[in-house]
């Protein structure tokens, strides 16, 4: 991707400077688009920093005039907030972990071996990317019943797992793909066994694309409301951020600072690790996208 | 092998006999064994956490099943009934023709609109891009609780900026106007949302794809006289045809069964203007304890969605056939 913009910009440098007018139009969408996208996220992390004064008046300041950690304070000191923050921390990385082990070894399989059945598993895995979630509520509410699993955050870890599992396999395979065989056969000739081939030559390679993969089940998972809103009822210990961050506007009234201040909070985790890990992210998405 | 076997045994001199056949082939039977034993883990979650539900679903919408069969167990079958009731009721083809209209503006709206946006990105200057790809990725990281709450604090009554704006513009019958107290607005903010969301990853799919078009099909798209538009039909469009694809059914996938901002905005409210299948399903279920209804619509949701991407599903079988 980098390549071939540089590559392809280097000569395009010197006629530019003059049409610059001519870009007028482009450069002004661009900034349209910019401002769309970015503003309803300013808008909240600036009204969690306004005082309640200053939020309910007539007329918006679009800058921070009076800064205040006051909604920040209002929205940690809710009741529950740290144990529903370390329930969301344990249930998504629970997810996580357990679909990247899982999604290695099938990727693996799949990238690396021949076998009756594999065509078949890798359109199984393609299905299931599209498995019908929403639709799923019913069932796994009766199932969770059953087995006693209600209230549990077991049963939303292993329901996140198999969300993101389908997605995790596909573009890990899709890594793996881009890693050449070669390296693996070359380790082996050099006295390496297989797992050892795998473990020194092709895991440290696939460690990007292990960590790419991970956030969008990571995000999933940080994400998910409608099964944490349905199977976890009775037991409010058991709750997550994102169930919390819906009734949080109903539990507060129109405390419209708290609730931008805990929307901010809830969103922090996912936006550093996006923006430590965008390039990445970005191109391994196209590069899943293209092969699947 | 065999003789070949009991051949070495009478030789004791040879200390390295040739157990080598057997033991190849029974390192060759635990290789061939390997594969299976990798996605085992895959098979087992998917049976249980994937199939299973879908069995159950599909099996409970066959059966009387409400809260007293709930709690006491004893679900009694009823052939189907209870897809006679579901189709036989207007509201659910009120619902079904909502939840297409619902899905075909969303993602008409999301595709033309990243299209354009990822086409922007190619012709914008290195700094500039960067900018607008990292406002598209912010968007994009954005929870969707999080960013469900930001919009009902957008279009809030009196004190949200959208009607302040609206105010400042002149139209002055937006004071204090209440977005979501009337269908019709709830429904557009609901569209604005989710295209919101969604054009991100549109854009930077396809902005992937265009950088893999090589630069001089176009320069000879050029030298041939063909206009941008010809140049995006006759170039871009071919070349990018998988991808868009792709893209269209992911985003109608995600469209046709998005439940949580229309739950958190309303519950599929005001008087039911923003209920889409997905939500319809879960109300005749939770509110009101009709587990079976609930089942048969999410059976029948899933056939719907089933139908609307048979074509896509074919492609992707016939791609994966040159595998």
């Amino acid at each position: 991707m980098t390549a071939l913009t540089t590559t392809g910009k280097a000569p395009v440098r010197l006629p530019r400077r003059r049409p610059r007018l001519r870009r007028l139009p482009l450069n002004l969408a661009a900034l349209l688009t910019l401002a769309v996208s970015v503003f309803p996220i300013y808008w909240m992390v600036l009204t969690a920093f306004t005082p309640a004064s200053d939020i309910q008046s007539d007329s918006p300041s679009f800058l921070p005039l009076h800064p205040t950690l006051a909604h920040f304070r209002t929205a940690v000191d809710s009741p529950g907030f740290g144990t529903f923050w370390r329930n969301s921390l344990t249930v998504t990385l629970g997810a996580v972990l357990m679909a990247l082990v899982v999604a290695l070894l099938a990727a693996f399989a799949v990238g690396r071996m021949r076998w009756r059945g594999r065509r078949a598993f890798i359109l199984l895995v393609f299905v299931a990317q599209m498995a019908p979630w929403e639709a799923l509520l019913i069932p796994m509410y009766v199932i969770a019943r059953d087995t006693d699993m209600l209230d549990r955050l077991s049963m939303l870890t292993l329901i996140y797992f198999m969300m993101t599992l389908p997605f995790t396999i596909v573009t890990l395979r899709g890594f793996l793909a881009a890693i050449p065989v070669e390296l693996e056969e070359a380790a082996q000739v050099d006295g390496c066994t297989r797992p050892q081939a795998f473990r020194r030559v092709t895991f440290p390679l696939l460690a990007p694309g292990l960590l790419s993969t991970s956030l969008f089940g990571f995000i999933t998972a940080w994400n998910e409301f409608a099964f944490a809103n349905t199977l976890i009822i009775k037991n409010q210990g058991a709750r997550t951020l994102p169930v919390w961050l819906s009734s949080f506007s109903n539990v507060f009234g129109t405390d419209w600072g708290a609730t931008m201040a805990a929307s901010s909070l809830f969103m922090l985790p996912v936006l550093v690790v996006f923006l430590l890990l965008q390039n990445r992210v970005t191109s391994g998405m196209t590069a899943g996208a293209v092969k699947g | 092998m065999l003789t070949a076997h009991s051949a070495a045994a009478p030789r004791p001199a040879v200390t390295d006999p040739p157990p080598a056949p057997p033991r190849v082939r029974r390192r060759v039977r635990v290789a061939a064994l390997w594969p299976y034993l990798l996605v085992a883990p895959t098979v087992v979650g998917a049976v249980f956490l994937l199939v299973y539900p879908i069995v159950r679903n599909t099996v409970m919408s066959f059966q009387h099943f409400g809260l007293g069969q709930l709690i006491r167990g004893g679900a009694t079958w009823v052939g189907f009934a209870n897809y006679r009731t579901v189709l036989d009721d207007p509201e659910f083809w009120t619902v079904v023709r909502r939840t297409l209209w619902w899905t075909g503006l969303n993602v008409a709206l999301i595709m033309v609109l990243g299209t354009a946006v990822s086409l922007m990105l190619i012709r914008l200057g290195r700094r500039m891009r960067l900018a607008v790809m990292s406002g598209l990725v912010l968007t994009w990281a954005t929870p969707v609780i999080a960013a469900t709450t930001i919009f009902q604090w957008l279009f809030q009554s009196r004190f949200g900026v959208v009607n302040w704006a609206l105010v400042k513009l002149g139209f002055d019958s937006y004071r204090d106007y209440t977005w979501f107290a009337h269908g019709g607005s709830t429904f557009a903010i609901l569209v604005v949302l989710v295209v919101w969301q969604s054009v991100p990853f549109a854009a930077l799919t396809l902005y992937g794809g265009l950088t893999t078009i090589p630069a001089e099909l176009y320069e000879s798209a050029k030298i041939d006289g063909a206009s941008a538009w010809q140049s995006f039909r006759l170039v871009t469009f071919p070349m990018l045809r998988p991808l868009f694809a792709l893209v269209t059914s992911l985003e109608v996938i995600w469209c046709f069964k998005a439940f949580t901002q229309i739950w958190v905005i309303g519950e599929g409210g005001p008087n039911g203007a923003t209920t889409t299948l997905p939500v319809y399903a879960f109300q005749i279920a939770q509110s009101l304890h009709k587990y079976d209804l609930g089942a048969a619509v999410s059976t029948l949701t899933v056939l719907i969605l089933l139908v609307a991407l048979v074509f896509n599903l074919r492609r992707m079988f016939r791609q994966e056939g040159a595998l």
